[in-house]
């Protein structure tokens, strides 16, 4: 439909819109070599403080568990009748990033405030919180939701990736990740773990796609710094190496 | 403060009888979500806030694309990328795998269902923004007002609210004649895809037949318009997310050129979906061409009385009825 949008904007009696740049995309793989060219960086071990602040996190968390444990003590056990058709129960089991997550979650909550607030993974932005920027895009079962729009309880059972669960344990990126990298797609980098999520979830599906299939496949995450041709760019790279 | 949703109970009943009853002991503080892409929004802002949400979307008995030999059964919790995908009803019904192929964003898609999309609330923006109007049960509609923004709002069918239906895929369930059924207290019901939507002359407080206690079970599409000819154009201000400002979608036999049997219906221009009843009785038995879409186009908008803003859906309904027309030829 886009390459007579003029035409159908002139048809249909609406104001046209200035020709959109994306129309005319060809991938072409980029020549440039980034990483090769300049010096390497010096080395800075990471993990030490990202283990040190897992393990912090994970104390909150287990905290979190044991206050709202003991709060059973003093509540009143419902009756056998009203169990039958209670609630879902706080304490639940996710399964997120391979990894089987014990945490204490209300029913009301969504699972990107599960995942940031309670896990720890704060990879996943939220930005509008109303399914309207893509943001907080994780994959369920390998499919991309919207983490924001989702609550944690209609999850349960299902595998969550989170952008901190798509690169190899050894800490080799995925084939998406390097490829953004390459096709230098973050710029303020707030919309990328979205970008990355969805664009994974593509190629799980469907390894080789046209530009397109690419182009629907991230339609549903903005990224205002404008840089949609260089994670387009980005997904065609990844997509051989996939 | 819309972080967060009000603290609610969530119920998560294994089966439609579990659902049913759920219902019935709360009440009217009860709310269905399966996708939820409509709810959540409700509750963040805290213009909606039961205290009993009930979820269906995992229920296997609501979910998938059958074939039952009079009819293709479409579950209500059957996501929107589930339909666009599957191949049956892209080889007989592809006007409604194009409607769901446009609605909102690939992510929504994933998680929204059909029942969702047929029964979510009207987008009037004073509405969702928690003003006492008439359909919240206040004396007033804000959005037809001297100074109100309502490009988006209704042309037809307007009694005091001039609310507009969001969805994609309900003009095309009309043009199809598809059927919803409806579960209450275990008993189903089947209603007319044309009677499941209400206008405000019927109740201004909703957007369809359903009330507490009923649950939207599936949607049976007959084989009456199975490989008819077909089209769905959906014009919103962007392309991704946007409801539309109008959408049409139009099933059609042909015999040697000529038109034996249509059915257009438009969204976004009424609280309903349309049909556009003078330009299928103008078209049946004539052939395609263009005097045929003239005529159509002189049609299509007859009787649309715009408000301050929205003028340009009467060209944009003629317009996209000519394009329909055409597609025909």
């Amino acid at each position: 439909m886009s390459e007579d949008a003029p035409k159908r904007a002139a048809e249909l009696g609406i104001p046209e819109f200035p020709p959109d740049p994306a129309d005319d995309f060809e991938w072409v793989p980029a020549t440039r070599q980034v990483a090769g060219d300049l010096p390497e960086p010096p080395l800075i071990d990471w993990r030490t403080t990202s283990s040190s602040r897992r393990a912090f996190l994970r104390g909150v968390v287990c905290s979190g568990v044991a206050v709202s444990a003991s709060a059973h003590l003093f509540t009143v056990r419902p009756s056998e009748a009203r169990a039958a058709v209670r609630g879902v129960e706080r304490l639940i089991t996710l399964n997120i990033n391979g990894k089987a997550r014990r945490v204490d979650v209300p029913p009301s909550e969504t699972l990107a405030q599960t995942i940031r607030y309670r896990l720890g993974l704060t990879g996943t932005k939220i930005g509008c919180n109303r399914a309207e920027c893509g943001a907080c895009t994780v994959l369920a079962d390998d499919v991309p939701i919207y983490s924001c729009s989702t609550l944690t309880h209609q999850v349960r059972g299902k595998a969550i990736t989170t952008v901190e669960g798509v690169a190899e344990p050894d800490g080799t990126l995925h084939p998406v990740q390097q490829a953004f990298i390459d096709e230098l797609g973050p710029q303020c980098g707030f919309c990328t773990p979205g970008q990355v999520m969805s664009a994974v979830g593509l190629l799980k599906k469907n390894p080789a796609p046209t530009v397109d299939q690419a182009r629907r496949a991230l339609s549903g995450n903005l990224c205002r710094c404008g840089a949609y041709h260089h994670y387009l760019a980005g997904v065609m790279r990844a997509a051989g190496r996939a | 403060m819309t972080d967060y949703m009000h603290a609610f109970d969530l119920y998560v009943p294994a089966s439609l009888e579990d659902a049913a009853r759920l219902l019935e002991e709360h009440g009217e503080n009860a709310w269905i979500v399966a996708g939820g892409k409509d709810s959540f929004d409700w509750f963040k802002d805290r213009h909606k806030q039961p205290q009993a949400v009930v979820d269906i979307g995992g229920l296997q008995e609501l979910h998938g694309i059958r074939d039952h030999g009079s009819h293709i059964a479409i579950g209500a919790t059957t996501t929107l990328t589930e339909m666009e995908e599957s191949e049956l009803l892209g080889e007989h019904f592809p006007v409604l795998t194009q409607a769901a192929a446009q609605v909102a964003s690939p992510q929504i898609r994933n998680a929204g269902t059909i029942g969702g999309n047929v029964s979510q609330d009207t987008r009037c923006t004073y509405y969702r923004d928690g003003f006492p109007c008439y359909r919240a049960g206040g004396n007033a509609c804000y959005a037809n007002t001297p100074t109100a923004m309502n490009r988006e709002h209704a042309l037809f069918g307007v009694s005091r609210c001039v609310a507009v239906t969001p969805s994609d895929t309900a003009p095309a369930l009309v043009a199809l004649e598809a059927e919803m059924v409806i579960s209450r207290n275990g008993t189903l019901r089947t209603v007319p895809s044309e009677e499941y939507f209400v206008g405000p002359d019927t109740d201004i407080t909703r957007m369809t037949v359903l009330e507490a206690g009923d649950i939207l079970v599936e949607v049976r599409i007959p084989w009456t318009w199975a490989g008819a000819r077909s089209y769905f154009e959906k014009v919103a201000d962007r392309q991704t997310w946007d409801f539309a400002l109008v959408n049409i979608a139009l099933v059609a036999k042909t015999e040697d050129n000529r038109v034996a049997d249509a059915r257009i219906a438009c969204g976004g221009v009424q609280c309903t979906p349309r049909r556009l009843i003078e330009v299928e009785d103008l078209v049946k038995g004539e052939t395609v061409g263009p005097d045929l879409e003239t005529l159509a186009k002189r049609v299509a908008a007859r009787g649309a009385r715009a408000l301050n803003y929205n003028q340009f859906k009467i060209p944009l309904v003629e317009n996209l009825t000519a394009r329909a027309v055409r597609s025909l030829a």
